[in-house]
């Protein structure tokens, strides 16, 4: 008997043990008002979404391209380091979505957090819902709408910083000349989801 | 206002509601999943190696309940597993407080088997060696072979000396090695 066995016994994972536990003290910590914002990652076609809410409503979604990772330590440090993966605590906001990629949602009926937008880019993100499914404004027509016609440019950046994309349209905002413009989870997922509403 | 014109120093501190956002990652505390996701496996192991598979459970969850409410105190940069083990530490001795009214360490092998349950503990002889040490030797075996922490923060956390730690583990690896070695020699 060496010792390195000893080492090796006394060292060994036990990753179902770590993740019942897991489950524990996301249960408990929910029970005990200690969980500030759950999260979880969903496939979608236009690639894994970060899905964060507080108790409030859904506070985040993020693209892959927009680095998970870098979301969540954002989240930790704009609303609360207590963060942990609760996938169950997303199943509404997760099923929604899933209803939406088969065509089956075009309105997303969720309770949302617009903690992590402020001011004018907050007004204009309210404004956004108004724009129905399967259509699109121009950034002037949205500036316009949230009452500062000259404002393009801010519409731009208030989309383009949208906490809560998908869920909150700024893929409906396009350019005035009609082609598309930039979009947080990339040109190419903007075409996806403004294709999938027209077709539907 | 101020005398001078200058603010006093304790005034003199940015409003910490809008923080610099470029270096908030440096500054800022992990969020707590990837605390749980570094740390948690090896607390599991000292809760076992301290209080076996079945208690260590509760020990563990206590834990990381009792951590996630502190943990927006925490200063950014501290030893988070030092941390840890230390509240383990004392949840341990709570539950060992509940476990055995009357601690005495025996050094001998208890006569019936534990009741280890769980399926996933494939070395039941190994925690029957370690239940057979006296507390201090597995705390001083958990913290420093388990945990890896230097003797100077296993005698901080129990409350005795460098060396006494440095004893109360050797002490415990000799038995369990003869303890496990006979065990799992069968």
């Amino acid at each position: 008997m060496s010792t390195d066995n000893l080492f090796t016994a006394l060292s060994e994972d036990d990753q179902e043990a770590n993740d019942r536990l897991h489950a524990r003290l996301v249960a408990t910590a929910v029970a005990e008002g200690l969980l500030d914002v759950a999260y979880r990652t969903l496939d979608t076609p236009v690639g894994s979404l970060l899905l964060a809410a507080t108790d409030r409503g859904l506070v985040r979604v993020a693209f892959a391209r927009q680095d998970h990772e870098e979301v969540l330590a954002r989240l930790s440090a704009e609303v609360s380091p207590r963060v942990l993966a609760a996938p169950d605590r997303l199943d509404t906001v997760a099923r929604q979505i899933e209803e939406y990629f088969d065509g089956s949602r075009t309105i997303f009926d969720l309770p949302l957090d617009f903690r992590l937008s402020r001011g004018f880019r907050r007004e204009v993100l309210a404004r956004l819902p108004d724009i129905g499914y399967g259509r699109t404004a121009s950034y002037a027509a949205v500036a316009k709408a949230a009452g500062s016609p000259k404002a393009v440019r801010a519409v731009g950046t208030a989309c383009a910083t949208n906490p809560l994309p998908l869920v909150v349209p700024c893929h409906r905002v396009v350019r005035s000349d009609g082609s598309l413009g930039a979009y947080v989870g990339g040109a190419e997922a903007k075409e996806v989801l403004l294709g999938l509403e027209t077709a539907a | 206002m101020w005398p001078h014109g200058i603010r006093p120093k304790f005034f003199a501190r940015p409003d910490s509601r809008s923080p610099d956002r470029a270096r908030l990652p440096d500054v800022s505390l992990k969020p707590f999943e990837e605390i749980v996701a570094e740390h948690g496996p090896t607390v599991l192991r000292v809760c076992r190696a301290v209080l076996g598979p079945v208690e260590a459970e509760d020990a563990w969850s206590e834990t990381f309940l009792a951590a996630l409410r502190a943990y927006p105190d925490l200063r950014p940069n501290s030893n988070v597993e030092a941390w840890l083990v230390t509240i383990a530490h004392r949840k341990a001795i709570d539950q060992h407080r509940i476990r055995v009214r009357v601690p005495v360490p025996t050094g001998t092998l208890p006569e019936q088997p534990t009741d280890c349950a769980e399926p996933r503990m494939r070395d039941t002889d190994l925690w029957n060696a370690l239940r057979a040490l006296p507390l201090k030797q597995r705390q001083a075996v958990a913290y420093h072979h388990i945990a890896g922490m230097p003797y100077a923060e296993v005698a901080r956390i129990v409350g005795n000396s460098e060396d006494a730690s440095r004893r109360a583990a050797a002490d415990g690896i000799k038995t369990l090695r003869r303890i496990y070695g006979e065990g799992a020699s069968r």
